[in-house]
């Protein structure tokens, strides 16, 4: 073994250490950041160790430097500002975004070592004539596809650019899927008997497959679909590792997709879905028009914003539920205003945080941090459920089916089991909402019915600033 | 590196990642989601390794290029946007006091 040989050995093994740690950190809040920074650190050592590698031993061409500097100034730049620039109500849609061109580049490396064979400068490799490179070279930019064009749709549903057509509800779109796997088999088994140009039918294919399997599936459960695509991901980057004989790709590649897998599972639990339901069972509003239909809401109570104040005034403890209509509105600000006078007149406040409140688990906690809510306020659902019926004022803020009793009373609603906030069981429920909308399963909402539940109807951030105005009024907060 | 190695290294990496996930509070989920999904841009290493080899091939290094431009855009995205979400969890004590 040479020196160069030695060197990057030893810089793989740090950085797979690093990574493995970063990952490890990333599962606590308190080392959350420096373990993100580490895995950081752990990247760019990769690369010094690969760059260095080469230093030592072929060498890298100036033309190549051009090449190499080129493309990373542009992706990083990018990159960059794409992360400071987002706003953190975008934060599901950005992750899609930036794990679309991590399968883009796995499947680009494939198909660059696949068309353009390189087999006798790359160390005793022969590409094209083993099996084992022609089924990774085929994984890379199968799973690199799916993950593109996949994570593609899931950000533009998100952004509400793509609507999910009527077509896709219909069992049409499993077969028009069947027919993109049985092309790609075919494309693949066609690339093995050294037929290299079907590499594009391969790749035209596995991007429609992941534009077919996406577009059905509705916006609730595309938090899901992003945590899967991150896995395949992962998958892609194995397969890329075992294209160009990298044993931290796959390290790497096969731990994030384990992790994905898990992250996935844990969501599909938080929203009583199961994974299988989620890929083929279509939007969930869909399902739902066509079994229950009937959405009318007999008993509603509306009433207005100083009602509302002139009970929260009187409560000893108030329970705050948001959700993402709380994030669209940009209102968790005005939001930490109403509390902070509540609780400078004593009264208790806690924030419930269903599992998946906002667009994914954990997004609710990211958008109330950056509103400076204290961090001891935020419970979780399991902990903050015991709490209701001592509780005197609820406030849902833009969240609509984690409150739906329904999911517990009503075993013939689509969202039967799934774990829900038990708001109904606190003496008074406030609900701001613009309207009488449905939620995100486009279900009936049965809180909205219940005599000790109030509308308050409007614009979540224009009513939360009108009642620090009746709460000012009121004298709250004022010693 | 023989190919049952590699698959080896696969599998140990596999059962690493599910280790290491196991236990994650949820509110750290967005932020871990984000985390790995930078990690998943190591395919750059792959894109490198392309370029370096193109040996003056100019569709292959411009292939190389434009997949090292994607993975870095996926690397250097994700640990920024995992480091704002952070930066405001771990703002939190400070400001308190």
């Amino acid at each position: 073994m040479n020196l160069p040989v030695i060197i990057k050995f030893v810089i793989d093994l740090l950085a797979v250490l690093f990574l493995a740690l970063g990952i490890k950190g990333l599962s606590k809040v308190k080392s959350a950041r420096d373990a993100n920074r580490l895995a950081a650190f752990a990247m760019s050592l990769s690369v010094i160790g690969l760059l260095s590698y080469y230093l030592g031993t072929s060498g890298i061409t100036i033309q190549s430097w051009i090449w190499i500097i080129i493309g990373s100034i542009i992706g990083s730049l990018l990159g960059a500002i794409l992360a400071k620039k987002v706003p953190m109500t975008s934060m599901p849609e950005t992750v899609a975004l930036f794990n679309g061109c991590g399968g883009m580049s796995s499947l680009l490396v494939a198909l660059g070592v696949a068309v353009f064979p390189i087999s006798n400068s790359l160390e005793n490799f022969d590409f094209f004539k083993s099996l084992i490179n022609q089924v990774s070279i085929s994984v890379s930019i199968f799973v690199g596809a799916i993950t593109f064009t996949g994570s593609i749709v899931a950000m533009a549903k998100l952004q509400g650019w793509l609507s999910t057509p009527g077509w896709t509800q219909s069992k049409v779109r499993h077969f028009v899927n069947i027919v993109f796997v049985v092309a790609s088999l075919i494309a693949f088994l066609d690339l093995i008997n050294g037929n290299t140009s079907s590499i594009w039918l391969l790749v035209i294919v596995s991007s429609l497959l992941g534009i077919g399997v996406t577009l059905p599936i509705g916006g609730a459960d595309m938090p899901v679909v992003i945590s899967l695509l991150n896995s395949y991901s992962g998958i892609a980057a194995a397969a890329a590792g075992f294209v160009v004989d990298s044993q931290l790709l796959i390290v790497a590649g096969a731990m994030v997709g384990a992790a994905g897998l898990i992250l996935t599972q844990v969501m599909c639990k938080g929203m009583n879905r199961s994974l299988v339901s989620v890929l083929f069972g279509g939007s969930l509003s869909a399902q739902t028009t066509a079994s229950s239909g009937s959405g009318e809401y007999t008993n509603i109570t509306s009433c207005s914003v100083e009602e509302c104040a002139l009970t929260l005034e009187a409560a000893n403890k108030v329970i705050i539920v948001p959700g993402y209509g709380l994030a669209v509105a940009q209102a968790q600000h005005t939001l930490r205003e109403v509390t902070k006078k509540l609780e400078q007149n004593g009264i208790e406040v806690v924030y419930a945080i269903h599992p998946v409140a906002g667009r994914m688990p954990g997004h609710m906690n990211v958008l109330l941090a950056e509103a400076d809510v204290p961090y001891e306020q935020l419970k979780e659902m399991d902990a903050v459920n015991p709490d209701f019926p001592a509780t005197d004022v609820v406030l849902v803020l833009g969240a609509n089916d984690v409150v739906n009793p329904q999911a517990k009373n009503d075993s013939s609603s689509p969202l039967y089991g799934m774990p829900v906030l038990d708001v109904q069981e606190a003496r008074t429920v406030f609900v701001i909402k613009r309207g009488m909308s449905a939620g995100y399963s486009g279900i009936k909402n049965d809180l909205f019915d219940l005599p000790n539940t109030s509308m308050v109807f409007g614009d979540a951030k224009k009513v939360l600033s009108d009642l620090i105005g009746e709460l000012k009024d009121l004298g709250v907060g004022e010693k | 590196m023989s190919f049952i190695s590699l698959l080896w290294v696969l599998l140990l990496g596999s059962l690493l990642g599910l280790e290491l996930i196991g236990k994650v509070p949820p509110t750290l989920h967005t932020p871990l989601m984000s985390g790995a999904n930078a990690i998943s841009g190591i395919t750059m290493l792959a894109a490198l390794t392309l370029i370096v080899k193109a040996e003056g091939n100019v569709p292959l290094l411009i292939i190389g290029s434009v997949s090292l431009g994607f993975a870095l855009f996926n690397v250097v995205g994700g640990f920024f946007v995992t480091d704002r979400m952070l930066a405001m969890f771990s703002r939190k004590p400070s400001n308190k006091k």
